[in-house]
């Protein structure tokens, strides 16, 4: 008996019998587009989905983290091992995790938030991406805990969709972040809150 | 073949449900509110980008390719899964696919598995198959949460509880949500926060999970969730092994096509510049979410849909829902009158092709009366965002109907008796004359109800009265 891979492989060429031609796929659509301050442009789009967010000086960023964690009152932090060490900073707990040293998913539940660094962000849609590359941890890391802080550089930002798939790698566990946890789910209007982290902060560095 | 059960067993004919659905005035009042709200929102959302046409063009040649080169794109899939350490299974129906995953679920030891929201497995009826075989599924997407607690059907593509306004949820959540608070208010955000608590725990205890699939890279072996809630982010990282069910159409040549689809799809269903979380992953990542990847590639009908060179266009849908926003039919009927988890436009056209071969008599009613579902307007092939032209495929599967009536049908003994006076200019004024006395019926133009026969036609419809005097006759005075 055929298996069903060959049986459905098998239905599709017959079903195809009319041999229709594969159209050229027109990609005429903006690559880039004239956006204008990028920074400002995912500062603002990025607070429009009720994500917190500041504008900081790169070399101020460890007394910024420290404003951002004691406003939040968080004091037991989780983070990615390879996090640079001066962002660990003082007056807080800090439980590091690692694929080799996994932080098991009670500790990371009951941990105040989470500080990650990102990939690439998205100006025009307000939108962080992780690769799980450096200082961005596992993909739970950034999903039990209820507080997110997220750092960007601002040379991370780029303005289009396209763009920031360009400079990604494909085979990499990619997490698309726009915003808080929401759900559109009730009366179809936007709520956030469900659950993913409920607190996202992102302070942009430059 | 057997019965699909991408219908719902017993479901009436489209009239007949339509006519109870109308009668609900909370259905109605609560699908104007929420297609009312999401239609504004969608035209702002897709009106700042200025090449939203060009990208409907690109989504639309992209998924041709995909149709047209079907095999092609799915053994590449396969391979790419296959190297990164996923298995790849093939169903050729519900029925098949529901035992894979029964017999995967069984394998790694579970007796209940944690779900997000998947169109593909909500068609296979994958829940109940489940259960037969002694495994819960528990739906974690709100709006499917809501469904499964209230022992309800979905109306809604992308919002299955869309006919339930915030204190019905609320009233749902007090009776079965267990530990629920009997003074749970009907503010969204605490009822999002309620099933946030009562999901919290099955997170992050369950063993395994079950997806379905947006899209799937054939190139690199990326397969891609997109959501609001977190709940797939859970499901797709927290449990042991992950199982996905994907439509065979879901699978797109390149990465580079996500920059389409990933502008098109967010913009179109929930209105939004991006949607909260979107998940990426390929095959299985050491040390990083699930040990074991299995995707379930499925047909049920879809290769011979795909057969049809008219009807399968409706595989380039990507399930956003924008054309079950903007119907003026699917916004008085619901969706639950579709009888199928396809409701609206896309329902119309995708339920008769996906479950055409039925060997249930009620069932072949039902599809043959859905192509019918529809005023023909056009505004839902205005709105998809990878334009397909659903009126053009409803007209193709009404004449498919109409070809299999016999010729004594009513309907075709008015067409041909029309056809017969129609072809004679002698027979076609003859007519118009003996029409002339339906004026002293008419009540301000209208005539409210014909005598039998032609009662089943006004039974629903006004008939316009006619002139004064006939066009041809106004011609003969004026110009002959």
């Amino acid at each position: 008996m055929a298996s069903s891979r060959e049986v459905v492989l098998g239905r599709i060429r017959a079903a195809l019998s009319d041999r229709p031609t594969a159209p050229e796929v027109p990609r005429d659509y903006d690559q880039t587009r004239a956006l204008g301050d990028v920074i400002g442009l995912f500062a603002e789009r990025a607070a429009d989905y009720r994500a917190l967010v500041r504008r900081v000086r790169w070399d101020d960023l460890p007394a910024e983290i420290e404003s951002s964690l004691r406003a939040r009152g968080a004091t037991r932090l989780v983070a990615p091992a390879d996090l640079p060490a001066v962002w660990r900073v003082p007056g807080v707990v800090w439980s590091l995790d690692a694929p080799a040293y996994p932080l098991p998913v009670r500790t990371l539940d009951r941990s105040d938030g989470v500080l990650t660094a990102c990939a690439v962000a998205i100006a025009e849609t307000g939108t962080i991406v992780l690769d799980a590359g450096e200082a961005q941890g596992r993909r739970v890391v950034t999903l039990v805990p209820d507080y997110h802080l997220c750092v960007v550089r601002e040379d991370q930002v780029v303005g289009t969709v396209p763009e920031a798939l360009a400079s990604l790698e494909p085979t990499r566990p990619l997490t698309f972040i726009s915003g808080p946890s929401a759900t559109s789910d009730i009366e179809l209007d936007r709520v956030e809150g469900v659950h993913g982290p409920r607190h996202l902060e992102v302070l942009i560095a430059g | 073949m057997g019965r699909n059960p991408v219908t719902w067993l017993g479901s009436p004919t489209f009239p007949t449900a339509a006519r109870t659905a109308l009668a609900d005035v909370q259905l109605r009042g609560n699908l104007a509110h929420a297609t009312g709200t999401i239609r504004t929102k969608r035209e702002a959302a897709v009106g700042e980008l200025p090449d939203w046409e060009r990208l409907r063009r690109a989504g639309e040649a992209i998924k041709d390719d995909v149709l047209s080169n079907l095999d092609v794109y799915l053994t590449r899939l396969e391979a790419a899964v296959t190297a990164r350490g996923g298995v790849v299974h093939w169903a050729r129906d519900a029925a098949e696919a529901n035992e894979i995953v029964l017999g995967l679920v069984r394998a790694a030891g579970a007796t209940e598995v944690v779900k997000v929201k998947s169109m593909a497995t909500a068609e296979i009826g994958l829940n109940e198959a489940l259960e037969a075989g002694g495994v819960s599924a528990i739906e974690t997407d709100l709006a499917e949460l809501i469904v499964q607690l209230g022992e309800d059907r979905p109306s809604h593509i992308l919002v299955p509880a869309i006919h339930r306004n915030r204190s019905e949820i609320r009233d749902i959540f007090r009776a079965t949500m267990p530990g629920a608070s009997p003074s749970l208010s009907d503010r969204p955000a605490e009822l999002a926060e309620a099933a946030r608590a009562h999901l919290r725990r099955k997170f992050l205890s369950a063993q395994v999970a079950i997806s379905g699939a947006n899209f799937a890279v054939a190139d690199t072996g990326s397969v891609v969730v997109v959501e609001s809630e977190g709940n797939g982010r859970m499901c797709l990282t927290l449990p042991r092994t992950l199982i996905t069910v994907m439509g065979l159409e879901k699978v797109v040549p390149s990465w580079r096509d996500l920059e389409v689809f990933l502008q098109l799809l967010p913009r179109s269903s929930t209105a939004e510049r991006m949607n909260p979380y979107t998940s990426v992953w390929s095959g299985v990542t050491p040390g990083d979410g699930p040990r074991e990847f299995h995707l379930v590639l499925l047909d049920n009908g879809r290769t011979a849909t795909l057969a049809d060179r008219v009807g399968r266009q409706a595989l380039r849908c990507i399930r956003c829902s924008a054309c079950l926003n903007v119907c003026p039919v699917y916004e008085r009927t619901g969706g639950q009158a579709y009888g199928s988890v396809y409701p609206g436009p896309i329902g119309a056209i995708l339920t008769p092709q996906l479950g055409a071969g039925t060997d249930d008599p009620g069932t072949a009613s039902l599809l043959r009366s859905l192509p019918f579902a529809s005023s023909l307007c056009g505004a839902c092939y205005e709105v998809c965002p990878v334009r397909i032209d659903i009126p053009e495929v409803l007209v193709h599967l009404r004449g498919r109907v109409v070809a299999e009536k016999p010729a004594y049908a009513p309907e075709a003994v008015a067409m041909a008796a029309a056809s017969w006076v129609m072809v004679s200019p002698r027979r076609f004024r003859f007519a118009q004359r003996l029409l002339g006395p339906l004026r002293l019926l008419a009540r301000r133009g209208r005539v409210r109800r014909l005598p039998w026969p032609a009662s089943l036609w006004t039974d629903s419809r006004d008939v316009p009265a006619p002139p004064r005097e006939t066009f041809s006759a106004w011609w003969r005075r004026n110009r002959g």
